[in-house]
């Protein structure tokens, strides 16, 4: 027979002020089965814990139920009160009766008898409770970082620094990111590439970083301190052991006209090629789409069209008939950092977004991104720093910036703000006025955004000491006209159309997230939100955890994000990550599905709803050994207890051990038939 | 709870489906307007009348029937505020409220038109020119060159009129309206 | 080829009928079957849904249910603002609630909204192999080969694109695909898709002469030689109003419909395509062009002549070789 103990709980006034908490003590006080009953101002405080405590000792409880708030908010804590009272923690559950019940009804008397009743069918689903164990996993003490931007680098480093190994995949050639391609950086105007490099180095350098560039990961199995990864590394055609990063292939390959990534398209590079100077590891990818010998392959001649880079290689570290390669590495935790793209300019746009005719699908070669002109002010640029447009080489001394394109923009597609633009575009005017003094800098904006440390004074100092002309308004149409762009805007504080005859245009282009992550996702367990950025668990308490225990995230594929902001969630994930690396086995509520071996009939339903895939098919032996059939099996790592198999078993073989069919039922009786 | 009260912006939101709440005044469909140089009211002047619910300054304001009906707002709002078809509904309103301030010669051009419809089922541009004289008080104005078209064939003493002008006139009924 | 239900609309009847000729000459000879709907009305054009909502959605419903009831599936509008306000009714009656059920009661006819709206150019584009298989097998010089055209389709071929979508609303090609197949060069200018005045065009004239000045301009500074429109609002607002723009001095810009410009190409008669009814003369521009496309033809069928007699002098002189024993690779290969 259970002796159950029932604990009411004021919350101060949130609960007592709807609740009669007496009424709901003396009515449980009689419910077979309930060995004692109390009601307390606070019970989550420390007195009103020691009274849980004592209850347990002096009345020998075999159970207990807190009538109070949500669990979300204080199961662990009665738990562990009833665990130090020797009373196995999981025989306690709490009824909900703050946010079920008091704080949603206005009635006293009714709000009142519900409580009753919420506390009733916890009492009846904890005479159905067992003693459960917690489960204990092993943890791999390894961390996979996926991306090489600054927020890939950061947590790489951290975690690397905390003393545990790294693998770190980049799937460009170099890591880096888009900072590797900025000028200056706001609010500061620090030179990006001076504060980056020694970064890169030192994870290239760092003894725990297994860095694997020009690579992707091809799947994922496992689960919490446990995945399995398969990652493709991509044929490079070039022997990373054998390369020692002389360029004589670069100097020797004929293919010299090929856009640029790096630069933006601005400049050249050649078929095979180290994206930038600075790259690391420093050591080229053949680009085979573009390469003429494998062009020439492609067409089937008979004869290789070139090979003058191997011809060049004197550590004869070029491969022509490299192929993609697969390795596999266990690891314990997942950061996620594959950063962000730009809203394309021109007309062909991904689905759901629709581009923008009006400003030529950026046709007009003079109406440039943001990374394009980061690229012409930086002075390792295609200009080496000097300001020229791309038309002809002049130096514009009209440019117009153009803030919020395809952002805040529902029309196009993305109703976000891209959050860092205000401040790039502020940046860029200030950039272009110290480098041409009598030219004009003109941004089109609807609202600066500069919220952050030093930010709007940043943005004021555009406007206040370099003489950039702020126009509150969005643009209608930019062409080109002759030699000039034409910009036609408005000024909403002035209240008229303001056309411009610019010789530049820059459009401050959205943030988007990259290509491919809804696939990356995908194999993670972890969800995207309707634009494709990473969701986290939590908006608020749990920013860079996603709901798949186990993989974080940081920087701007969760979110846009500028450098501060990206660099702060790395290191977020990496004290996440070492404290996850802290411990030798993690702890686990036992809320798992368990199969019932000997009913199971091994239809595998289960297996087919389960979302996590937590549901594995087991061979069952006589006792002679021989195999006799299967059933399911349902790994305790992988579960995360939504109770889907539950509902489809045919045979009723598989069940939360937490919410025990038996458990809900007498709930559901509870509510029922009492009276 | 009360009901809520009728304001411009719901008047709009019922007859359009578009929520005058989601234009932030960015300025854009004013930027490309062909007419805004010509009214007092530019495109996303009438959304933020709409918006502070001053039904009595959008209504008798002239420059609402400036607008082209050209689209070009419209088509480049960032938030499908569609400020034509609002215009286009203001008028309507404005009509109905009898406080339309239409330039005259444009209040006489829409009439002139209509009765021209609701008469002979097409329009009979001689006709419809004379019936516009009239209404504008422009006696004297050539407004459309007539000897020239007259001498390219391109205008005719004689309407067409269609069989089913009956159906023209039920048509006007049931919509209300009476040029 | 199926016929398509016409719908002329008045400005093809009376101020544009060139648009008319021009659309009937040229679909007989693309063979497409043009039938015009029966007891047709006025579409309501701007003041119809200036003024009342409900009526700029039933004057044009009247014509599809007709259109309908005579068992067609498609309408052809050529005039621009006749299709803008006809495909609107359209989209209205299938997307807007209520109007569908109350559209018998108000027309005082059966409708199910079954017809599709479909303008000329839209047409012509289709049509556009057609037409330059047709081009090629004229034998009359193309007057338009390499004459540089501006394709103009103002406001209401393509906005809003919920109601036209057959086209880009802001960088639009299907005029300019037309003129390609013309064999003509379609001009990369700015004004595409501005507003021409449109219905001002007799209320505020002071508008559309400013509005009409800077497309003329533009497309002039681009170097077109005419402006190709498929609206008759446009046409009126650029060819009428020039009259008061060459009282200022400056040069007149020929305006022609689409299908008179298709016409032109497939060597039909200028008379037959209206051409005589603009405002600002079509001759010199049509006479020009005739005369250098004369030329053209006289001066390629000269080279050809001379190219031919140099091969047959080269052949002349291989042979003798041949013959001499001399025969080297070239002369192999061309066993
Ligand atoms: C024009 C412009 C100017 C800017 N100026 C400033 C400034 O002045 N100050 C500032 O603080 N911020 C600035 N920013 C913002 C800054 O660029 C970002 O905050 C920063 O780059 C974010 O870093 P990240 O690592 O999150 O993403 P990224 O830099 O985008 O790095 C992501 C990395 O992941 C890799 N990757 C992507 N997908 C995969 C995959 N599936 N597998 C493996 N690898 C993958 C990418 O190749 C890339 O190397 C600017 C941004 C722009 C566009
Ligand atoms: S030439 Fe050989 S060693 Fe030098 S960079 Fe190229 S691949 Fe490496
Ligand atoms: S094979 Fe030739 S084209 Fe290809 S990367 Fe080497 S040098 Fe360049
Ligand atoms: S940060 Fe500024 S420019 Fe960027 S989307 Fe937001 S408001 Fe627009
Ligand atoms: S409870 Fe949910 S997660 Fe666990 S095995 Fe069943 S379906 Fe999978
Ligand atoms: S109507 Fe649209 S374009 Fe005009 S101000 Fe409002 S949001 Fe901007
Ligand atoms: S539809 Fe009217 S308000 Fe909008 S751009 Fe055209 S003329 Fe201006």
């Amino acid at each position: 027979m259970s002796r159950i103990g029932v604990f009411i709980c004021h919350c101060g006034e949130n609960i007592g002020r709807t609740v009669d908490c007496e009424a709901v003590t003396e009515a449980l006080k009689d419910h077979p089965g309930v060995a004692f009953t109390e009601d307390y101002k606070y019970m989550c405080s420390d007195p009103g814990q020691q009274l849980v405590k004592k209850a347990i000792e002096d009345n020998d409880l075999t159970g207990v139920v807190v009538a109070a708030c949500s669990p979300h908010m204080h199961e662990k804590t009665f738990r562990r009160a009833c665990d130090q009272a020797g009373l196995n923690k999981y025989m306690c559950e709490m009824a909900n009766i703050r946010e079920h019940c008091s704080w949603i009804h206005e009635d006293r008397g009714e709000a009142t008898e519900k409580a009753v009743d919420i506390t009733r069918t916890i009492v009846e689903k904890v005479k159905h409770n067992q003693p459960l164990e917690s489960i204990h996993i092993p943890v791999t003490k390894r961390a996979l970082v996926i991306g090489g931007g600054i927020a890939g680098i950061q947590a790489a480093l951290d975690i690397a620094d905390g003393g545990h190994e790294v693998v770190l995949v980049e799937k460009e050639a170099s890591i880096g990111g888009h900072m590797s391609q900025l000028s200056e950086t706001f609010p500061t105007l620090d030179c990006s590439q001076c504060i980056l490099t020694p970064r890169m180095v030192e994870a290239y350098q760092h003894p725990n970083i297994k860095l694997h560039t020009w690579s992707e990961v091809e799947k994922v199995d496992g689960y919490i301190g446990n995945f399995t990864v398969k990652i493709r590394k991509k044929a490079r055609s070039v022997n990373e052991d054998l390369c020692n990063g002389c360029g004589d292939c670069q100097e020797a390959c004929p293919a010299k006209r090929i856009p640029s990534e790096f630069e933006a398209g601005l400049g050249n590079r050649t078929a095979i090629y180290v994206p930038f100077p600075q790259a690391v590891p420093n050591i080229p990818v053949l680009d085979r789409q573009n390469c003429t010998l494998f062009k020439g392959r492609r067409k089937g001649l008979a004869k290789d069209a070139c090979g003058k880079c191997k011809e060049a290689c004197l550590k004869d570290a070029i491969d022509y008939d490299a192929e993609d390669t697969f390795i596999e590495e266990e690891i314990g935790a997942i950061v996620v950092a594959t950063g962000f793209q730009l809203y394309s300019i021109g007309r062909e746009q991904p689905e759901g977004l629709k581009g923008y005719g009006e400003y030529g699908y950026g046709e007009v070669p003079d109406v440039i991104d943001g990374l394009q002109f980061e690229r012409l002010a930086s002075a390792s640029g295609p200009t080496a720093g000097a300001i020229l447009r791309p038309s002809d080489g002049k130096e514009p001394k009209t440019v117009v910036f153009v803030h919020c394109v395809g952002s805040r923009d529902s029309e196009k597609g993305i109703s976000y703000c891209s959050k860092i633009c205000c401040m790039y575009n502020a940046k860029h005017a200030m950039l272009y006025k110290h480098k041409v003094h009598d030219g004009r800098a003109v941004a089109f904006y609807m609202d600066i955004r500069a919220a952050g440390k030093g930010y709007d004074e940043f943005s004021r100092r555009a406007i206040e000491e370099d003489g950039a002309e702020y126009i509150r308004g969005r643009v209608s149409r930019i062409f080109r006209d002759g030699d000039v762009v034409k910009v036609w805007g408005y000024d909403t504080l002035s209240q008229e159309q303001v056309v411009i005859d610019a010789d530049m245009v820059v459009l401050a282009t959205a943030m988007r997230p990259q290509d491919g992550v809804r696939e990356l996702a995908q194999k993670l367990s972890v969800s995207t939100d309707e634009h494709g950025f990473i969701n986290e668990a939590h908006p608020k308490l749990r920013p860079v955890e996603t709901n798949t225990a186990g993989v974080f995230v940081a920087g701007a594929c969760q979110a846009p994000r500028d450098i501060p902001d990206a660099v702060a969630m790395a290191s977020a994930t990496g004290a996440k990550v070492l404290s996850l690396f802290s411990a030798d086995e993690l702890e686990r509520e036992p809320a798992v599905a368990i199969v019932n071996e000997n009913t199971c009939i091994g239809c595998m339903n289960c297996a087919k709803v389960c979302a996590y895939g937590a549901i594995e098919q087991r061979e069952i032996c006589t006792v002679d050994g021989h195999v006799c059939g299967h059933v399911a099996y349902v790994n305790p790592g992988v579960c995360q207890g939504c109770g889907t198999c539950q509902a489809v078993c045919l045979s009723k073989s598989v069940e939360l051990q937490t919410f025990t069919d038996e458990q809900i039922f007498s709930e559901i009786n509870a509510l029922c038939y009492w009276e | 709870m009360s009901a809520p009260s009728r304001t411009l912006a719901t008047d709009i939101l019922e007859a359009t489906g578009i929520n005058p709440a989601t234009c932030y005044q960015c300025g854009k469909c004013s930027a490309g307007c062909p007419m805004a140089s010509e009214s007092d009211l530019r495109p996303h002047n009438v959304m933020r009348l709409v918006v502070q619910d001053r039904r009595e300054a959008a209504l008798s304001e002239q420059s609402i029937w400036l607008c082209l009906t050209c689209e070009t707002c419209s088509a480049r709002c960032p938030n499908a505020c569609d400020p034509a078809r609002v215009i286009d509904a203001v008028r309507e309103m404005s009509i109905e409220a009898e406080v339309a301030d239409m330039p005259r010669n444009v209040a006489a051009f829409h009439r002139a038109f209509l009765e021209q419809i609701r008469t002979n089922g097409r329009l009979h541009e001689m006709g419809m020119v004379m019936e516009y004289k009239l209404r504008s008080g422009d006696l004297m104005k050539d407004v459309i060159n007539a000897p020239g078209m007259l001498s390219r064939g391109k205008l005719s003493f004689r309407a067409e009129r269609i069989e089913g002008v009956a159906e023209i006139k039920r048509i006007f009924e049931k919509c209300g309206v009476t040029p | 080829m199926t016929d398509v239900a016409y719908y002329p609309g008045c400005s093809l009847h009376g101020t544009s009928r060139e648009f008319d000729e021009s659309l009937r000459a040229v679909a007989a000879e693309l063979g497409i079957g043009l039938t015009e709907i029966a007891d047709w009305s006025c579409c309501g054009a701007s003041s119809g849904h200036t003024t009342d909502h409900l009526l700029g959605v039933a004057l044009p419903a009247r014509n599809l249910a007709l259109a309908e009831a005579q068992g067609f599936d498609t309408v052809l509008a050529p005039c621009a603002a006749c299709y803008n306000r006809l495909s609107a009714a359209r989209l209205a009656i299938a997307t807007e609630d209520g109007l569908a059920e109350q559209m018998p009661d108000i027309l005082g006819h059966p409708f199910a909204n079954s017809v599709d709206v479909h303008n000329a150019v839209e047409l012509l584009r289709d049509a556009s192999v057609t037409i330059e298989e047709k081009v090629a097998a004229t034998l009359a010089p193309n007057p338009l080969e390499g004459v540089k055209l501006a394709a103009y389709y103002g406001c209401l071929l393509v906005r809003p694109f919920e109601v036209c979508g057959y086209d880009d609303p802001e960088q639009p090609t299907s005029m300019d695909e037309v003129i390609d197949a013309c064999g003509a060069d379609d001009v990369d200018w700015d004004m595409k898709v501005e507003c021409c005045g449109g219905a001002f065009s007799v209320s505020r004239t002071a508008s559309v002469l400013r509005l009409g000045r800077a497309i003329i301009d533009n497309a002039r500074s681009h170097g077109a030689e005419a402006i190709i429109v498929a609206c008759p609002l446009c046409h009126s607002n650029l060819d009428l109003r020039q009259k008061a723009m060459a009282q200022r001095g400056e040069e007149p810009m020929p305006i022609l419909f689409v299908t008179q410009m298709v016409g032109l190409a497939l060597g039909l008669a200028p008379v037959d395509l209206g051409l005589g009814r603009h405002f600002v003369d079509t001759e010199p521009l049509i006479a020009r062009l005739v005369q250098q496309a004369a030329k053209r033809v006289a001066a390629e069928k000269l080279a050809k002549e001379e190219a031919a007699a140099k091969a047959a002098a080269r052949a002349e002189k291989q042979k003798v070789g041949v013959a001499a024993g001399t025969s080297g690779a070239e002369g192999g290969e061309a066993q």
